[in-house]
């Protein structure tokens, strides 16, 4: 019987993988690791790219994941996608954005609905375009 | 007893506040469907997680990290309160807001200082008045929150904590018991306590990379995003669900005030008919 590995990928919002398969090949932090049944314990944080699985008799599945954590035992595998782009400016960035709106909420004492969910939204726009681009220059 | 015209119309306007309710009901019944899936679908990650860093904890690693370590002194708290962003859900928020205040007078009264994060606008609405220290505050999720929305606003917590600004960090949530029960929750976030667990006793060997350090500082704090980020979805649940119900009961209430009103519509107009008949009768009879 050919040896397998059984692999979860699940992302914060949903599960994404869940099954037995040959090999995963996957984007970590220190180079792209290629991960067979009874590889020895591994953890590590992953680079935004694709994750290969290999299962047999099947195609070979592509995921893209955005970063998150690659946990490796010798015949279980476990990847902790993102689901967000993430950076440690990025996340400096969204960090002062929260408090600048805590304050806009304090001073504004109408707490304007419509213009508070306009801004809402042009943020959630420029976010997407954002990540667009992104994905778009690592095609390239 | 008022005229008929008068009775016709108010119960045309309340039949069109019913047909309201009754829209509401049904949409906020089919987004709570929607709602609790996700809120299912959010679990086997935090499941996952919680294996890892049960892994790493029993995998004896030298370094600590600033979410593990307890502070002695407690002289500043911090609270992420979670709310929704619109109102007509009954109780639910006020029923948040107030262990959320309970929790905090607890706190106050040992003399901390409370610093607040809020998560969703009825929160900022009502913390606003409120005299803790807001940090951060997001809102206009929607129904279908991201992870990636709420980074930001947790990370400024997170930070205050890893440079001891704060020294305990709690979270205010509501617990989807089912559609008729949800139940505010607060919960510790920080310090985190690795929880025993037979299961995971096994011990890995693991290589680490780029390092311990850098792998243990990016999965805990996704996990704490995680959980924040569940009681999120979780959230939108318990407000479709109480929307649901409040929207329910105005529907029947309204229900009850068109059949008082339809019987007082009909004695008005018998009353009239009977007015108008004898009014003949007598005019006859004078003939």
């Amino acid at each position: 019987m050919a040896m397998t590995l059984h692999l979860d990928v699940v992302s914060a919002e949903r599960e994404l993988f869940s099954g037995t398969v040959s090999a995963v090949f996957a984007p970590a932090r220190m180079g792209d690791v290629g991960i067979y049944p009874r590889h020895t314990p591994l953890v590590t944080t992953l680079r935004p790219g694709e994750l290969k699985i290999e299962a047999e008799g099947k195609e070979d599945q592509y995921l893209y994941v955005s970063g998150g954590i690659l946990e490796v035992q010798p015949h279980v595998v476990t990847v902790l996608s993102d689901t967000a782009i993430r950076a440690e400016d990025l996340d400096e960035a969204k960090a002062l954005e929260a408090k600048q709106r805590a304050e806009d909420a304090l001073r504004d004492q109408k707490g304007d609905l419509d213009a508070a969910k306009a801004q809402a939204e042009l943020v959630r726009a420029a976010e997407q375009l954002r990540m667009i681009e992104r994905m778009r220059k690592m095609r390239k | 007893m008022a005229g008929e015209k008068e009775i016709r119309t108010q119960i045309a306007s309340i039949k069109n506040t019913q047909k309201i309710t009754k829209a509401m009901e049904m949409v906020a019944a089919s987004k709570m469907r929607k709602a609790q899936d996700r809120m299912r679908a959010t679990r086997p990650y935090s499941q996952k997680m919680l294996n890892v860093i049960g892994h790493l904890a029993n995998a004896n690693v030298e370094y600590h990290h600033p979410f593990l370590i307890e502070h002695a002194e407690v002289k500043r708290v911090g609270f992420i309160i979670v709310s929704t962003d619109r109102g007509l859900c009954g109780g639910l928020n006020i029923n948040t807001f107030k262990a959320a205040l309970k929790a905090m007078q607890d706190w106050q009264q040992q003399g901390a200082e409370i610093d607040l994060c809020l998560i969703g606008a009825k929160g900022t609405a009502f913390f606003k008045r409120f005299s803790g220290n807001i940090i951060s505050q997001v809102s206009h999720l929607g129904d279908t929150v991201h992870i990636g929305e709420l980074i930001g606003t947790i990370k400024a917590m997170l930070d205050a904590y890893t440079e001891g600004t704060i020294d305990r960090l709690f979270l205010v949530e509501n617990e989807f018991v089912n559609t008729m029960t949800q139940r505010p929750k607060v919960s510790t976030l920080l310090p985190l306590v690795p929880e025993d667990n037979e299961e995971l006793k096994h011990y890995w060997d693991y290589i680490y990379e780029p390092d311990a350090k850098g792998v243990l500082d990016e999965l805990l704090r996704r996990y704490v995003e995680s959980i924040v980020y569940q009681s999120v979805v979780e959230n939108v649940a318990c407000e479709m669900a109480a929307r649901m119900i409040a929207m329910k009961s105005a529907s029947d209430n309204a229900g009850e005030l068109i059949s008082d009103l339809q019987l007082a519509y009909n004695k008005a107009r018998q009353a009239a008919i009977t007015q108008e008949i004898s009014e003949i009768g007598g005019g006859a009879a004078a003939v």
